[in-house]
């Protein structure tokens, strides 16, 4: 049937949904349920996807349509809350940033809880351990006690030179990517790193030397092998081992 | 135990392995080392002990074990060179794959010119 004046093209025998290609995706989810007292096993669904579907569609689609029993989680969908990081094909990435076609689906594709961090349920991790990281390194303006009469003034370029690092979502596609992280779970981990740097090279806070004190730890910035897998997840784009490699020369120079 | 097993292997790319040769040379060089500091610490007790323990050593097998050595050390020696630039050199981090093509071109180049002559003298019998 038709229902645009548009030519159709010959032959075509796929299913469309709004002019847009569907086909079969395989996916193969590790599964695991604190309740069966059994350990964690791969399961195959296998969904109809658009072209322009994305990963956490086809979750959904198995969710909602499949076995309501799945677990993982997501907010926003959009990139944006950082709930919905998953190891997708062996790396850690945001199910709602990676569509379906970019993945070859001819072939099924292994979605995976994030590493390094306990399993609750399927694919959803005890964050506890991370965000307890995150705390440890103080993640708010520290200030003396001269305020300011006006706003405190900052310069395009003193931004600048934090601004890759305010990006951060939280959502440990780095810290659950890094090997170290994964066997000596004490390590602040990237993002933890991360995070201290937004305030560490802000030219308003007066907490730079406290943070660099903690993360000047066995288990802070030292453990970092410089080994590119938090820089090669992050779906912000933020270039993580810059960001430890300058928060390790500030400690050396102690000049921020 | 809320902890699943290890699912499988993750993919990360240039970066890790190059982190992890890095730990498995600097792992065998240890080992060599421990050997060697034993076997030259033979001189102390006769320098006959030590030339028939470092004669043992004359053979094929140990020839290969020299030029796996070699191999390693020259890895971990470029590889520490691009590990030192990415922490101390600003721009490091940028180019950290550039550098570390580099260090395997380098590393290539190095067994070049070592390999041909070591294996001549090991299964030369000059």
């Amino acid at each position: 049937m038709t229902n645009d004046t548009a030519p159709e093209p010959a032959a075509s025998a796929q299913a469309t949904s709004g002019g847009v290609d569907a086909f079969d995706v395989t996916l193969r989810i590790r599964r695991y349920n604190p309740e069966s007292g059994d350990a964690a096993y791969w399961e195959e669904f296998t969904v109809r996807a658009l072209r322009t579907d994305r990963v956490l569609d086809a979750l959904h689609t198995i969710k909602w349509e499949v076995d309501g029993s799945l677990t993982f989680r997501r907010s926003c969908a959009h990139g944006i809350c950082g709930s919905d990081a998953m190891r997708i094909n062996g790396r850690n990435r945001l199910a709602c940033k990676v569509l379906l076609k970019d993945l070859d689906p001819s072939r099924p594709i292994t979605i995976e809880p994030i590493k390094g961090l306990p399993v609750v349920k399927d694919l959803v991790v005890d964050m506890e351990p991370f965000f307890a990281s995150y705390r440890e390194i103080m993640p708010f303006l520290i200030t003396g006690p001269n305020v300011p009469t006006a706003e405190r003034r900052q310069s395009p370029a003193e931004r600048a030179r934090y601004d890759d690092t305010t990006k951060c979502i939280l959502c440990a596609a780095c810290t659950s990517s890094c090997p170290v992280f994964w066997t000596d779970g004490q390590y602040f981990g990237p993002a933890a790193i991360v995070n201290a740097h937004r305030f560490i090279f802000d030219s308003r806070d007066e907490g730079a030397a406290q943070r660099l004190e903690i993360l000047n730890d066995r288990e802070g910035v030292w453990r970092c092998r410089t080994i590119f897998n938090c820089t090669e997840a992050c779906p912000r784009g933020i270039e993580v081992t810059k960001a430890i490699q300058e928060v390790k020369r500030a400690m050396i120079t102690r000049a921020v | 135990m809320p902890e699943a097993p290890a699912g499988t292997l993750y993919r990360g790319r240039e970066g890790m392995w190059s982190w992890l040769a890095h730990r498995v040379t600097g792992f065998g060089i240890f080992f060599f080392l421990l050997v060697h500091v034993l076997d030259t610490a033979l001189v102390r007790v006769s320098p006959e002990a030590y030339n028939a323990v470092i004669g043992t050593y004359k053979n094929p097998i140990m020839g290969l074990g020299e030029a796996a050595l070699v191999a390693a050390i020259v890895y971990h020696a470029f590889n520490g060179i691009r590990v030192t630039l990415v922490d101390f050199w600003s721009e490091g981090p940028r180019y950290h794959r550039v550098m570390l093509w580099i260090v395997v071109g380098l590393w290539v180049v190095t067994m070049a010119f070592f390999l041909p002559r070591h294996l001549g003298n090991v299964f030369g019998g000059h």
